[in-house]
């Protein structure tokens, strides 16, 4: 997502060492290194992905991250970022955590299954939703965990995770002020940068 | 390994066509790591491509344990067999794409395919070393590729690539020699061997030292040599570079299958591919080569130099790591290619890391793998981007 890879472009002190999970083309690590110079990794285990990382240059490293994170060492990086995968990660509490001891900071983005038209289409039709941010069928979905802002929330505070910070967009990718009242209806994406509690 | 190629099918276009083997000789004392001296140095080497005006697009081209400078192209038009060992990916057009780079392939010292080594003239004492040559290291490959590429004139590579003893090259002239790589490609390669590898070439040597004709390695004279032996290491070594898997496919010895060869059919298929492997690579290799290759491979160990820290021994490398490895291969598993990869993250290192899909062992590094073509495609067409204006 282009807004939130901006704001992430934005916080990332330069020269810092970035793990991205589930790093895609690599565009945001590209960007990343123009800009910041920072020593990052990509992370992905789609074989086209990979392909688009090494074709620009960016550090991509082959690895199932359901599998686990623990052959990356502690505090071995400055921040992890996973960018709308963690409702497709069969233990995203557990990711969270290793995200954490990995990293300084970590940013998580995903999709908020309260958003209103979510809301309507299983209050009104009784189906499961499906919408541009959320475009699977139930049977063929890869998000196996969906949640809500309230539910992220719930969970940071029942792990005594620090959110340092919070953004959350509307379907145009925007943030207004809308959406800062009114964030678990009418947020699309929620982005949370998080840090461990001292 | 090396005859992998060879067996394929009809060559593809993008071929360099036919090579001519050269021959780099130097006066100068070369000095080994084990303390003892050359006094002089003979290299042959292949070269594909073209150097460009700024001497920035080469790629050397580190051979494994059975390698030599022959990667490419063919000697003989007219037969096949003469092919290069990695004629698949290096070429116009191939994976290692000779439009962009000027690739180098030599043969080490200690091999037998015309560098200096076992069977080559010893000055002092005028007769062949055989046995008595000095046990050549890794970091003596390297030292030695640096003093050819300097009689090159290339002070930078663009990449040193190499599968399996070939990757570890790769890996030591990223450690030795920082400035002058700009890209390490490490394939089917591991940061030192296992117990079990060990054991491996430990049997193979045993095989070649207990061969009647061996005759502590003066047989180069003699009219019998140590065929039998060293047809059984190469066996042995052969099997290894296999998957079990990929054997059942290979000689239908998979009971479950319905199409599974009768049981004898079997053992008679096995026998006589690993006799004809065992022979026809006895037949052109040199018995106390293959000893020097293998406690070469057995000492590497890029670490030990650094109290034991691989990170450590990766901390000066500025080059850009491709590691690959290979799903069923088992003399160096995938595992031992992510403790690379892990190392080269720990150190700071760029490095990228696939593990491609394959039945086909260790060899899969030779083979015409399409995900591991498009990934080496991928990442060196990416550097030759970088090469242009």
């Amino acid at each position: 997502m282009r807004q939130a890879d901006d704001i992430i472009i934005d916080l990332v002190n330069s020269n810092a060492r970035v793990l991205d999970l589930g790093c895609g083309d690599g565009d945001l690590l590209c960007r990343l290194r123009q800009t910041k110079a920072v020593t990052g990794y990509g992370v992905e285990l789609a074989h086209d992905r990979i392909e688009a990382c090494l074709a620009r240059g960016v550090n991509v490293i082959e690895h199932d991250i359901d599998a686990g994170l623990e052959r990356f060492p502690t505090n071995s990086f400055d921040i992890v970022i996973m960018n709308e995968t963690l409702q497709a990660i069969s233990e995203p509490r557990t990711l969270v955590r290793e995200m954490l001891r990995i990293g300084e900071e970590c940013i998580v983005t995903f999709p908020n299954f309260a958003y209103w038209q979510c809301r309507k289409q299983l209050f009104f039709g009784g189906r499961m939703p499906v919408a541009e941010h959320l475009p699977n069928e139930w049977y063929d979905t890869p998000n196996i965990h969906l949640c809500t802002i309230h539910d992220f929330d719930g969970m940071c505070e029942s792990e005594n995770v620090r959110v340092i910070s919070r953004f959350v967009f509307n379907q145009s990718g925007r943030q207004t002020m809308a959406t800062k009242m009114f964030r678990n209806v009418l947020g699309v994406t929620a982005f949370y940068r998080l840090g461990r509690s001292s | 390994m090396s005859e992998a190629s060879s067996t394929q099918e009809p060559q593809p276009p993008g071929s360099v066509g036919v090579v001519t083997p050269q021959c780099a000789e130097f006066d100068e004392p070369f000095n080994m790591e084990d303390g003892t001296t050359l006094p002089s140095l003979r290299l042959m080497y292949e070269t594909y491509g073209e150097l460009n005006a700024d001497r920035t697009n080469a790629v050397l081209i580190c051979h494994a344990l059975s390698g030599h400078h022959h990667a490419a192209g063919y000697h003989d038009p007219d037969d096949r067999r003469t092919l290069g060992w990695w004629d698949n990916c290096i070429g116009p057009g191939r994976p290692i794409d000779t439009n962009d780079f000027y690739v180098v392939a030599l043969n080490n010292i200690g091999g037998c395919h015309g560098s200096t080594g076992p069977t080559s003239n010893n000055p002092e004492i005028n007769e062949p070393y055989g046995s008595d040559f000095p046990q050549v290291t890794v970091g003596d490959w390297v030292n030695s590729q640096a003093r050819f590429a300097d009689y090159l004139g290339i002070e930078s590579f663009a990449a040193v690539i190499g599968g399996s003893l070939g990757g570890m090259q790769a890996m030591q002239w990223a450690i030795d020699y920082p400035d002058r790589v700009r890209n390490a490609l490490l394939i089917a390669c591991a940061p030192n061997l296992s117990a079990q590898n060990i054991a491996f070439n430990e049997i193979a040597r045993q095989a070649i030292l207990k061969d009647r004709n061996f005759n502590e390695g003066r047989y180069l004279a003699a009219a019998a040599k140590p065929m039998d032996g060293l047809g059984t290491a190469r066996m042995l070594g052969h099997v290894t570079y296999l998957s079990s898997d990929g054997m059942d496919l290979k000689f239908g010895g998979d009971v479950n299958s319905d199409k599974a060869a009768d049981y004898h059919d079997v053992v008679g298929e096995v026998t006589s591919y690993l006799q004809y492997n065992g022979e026809k690579f006895a037949g052109m290799f040199d018995a106390n080569t293959y000893l020097l290759m293998t406690h070469a491979l057995d000492q590497f160990d890029p670490a030990r130099a650094f109290d034991n820290d691989l990170v450590a021994a990766l901390r000066n490398a500025t080059a850009g790591f491709l590691v690959i490895s290979f799903s069923t291969d088992w003399r160096f598993a995938p595992e031992r290619s992510r403790e690379i990869v892990d190392a080269l993250i720990s150190a700071g290192c760029d490095v990228s890391y696939a593990e491609i899909e394959s039945l086909s062992g260790h060899d899969s590094f030779l083979l015409e793998i399409p995900r591991y073509h498009r990934i080496l495609t991928s990442y060196m067409k990416q550097i030759a981007d970088g090469l242009k204006p």
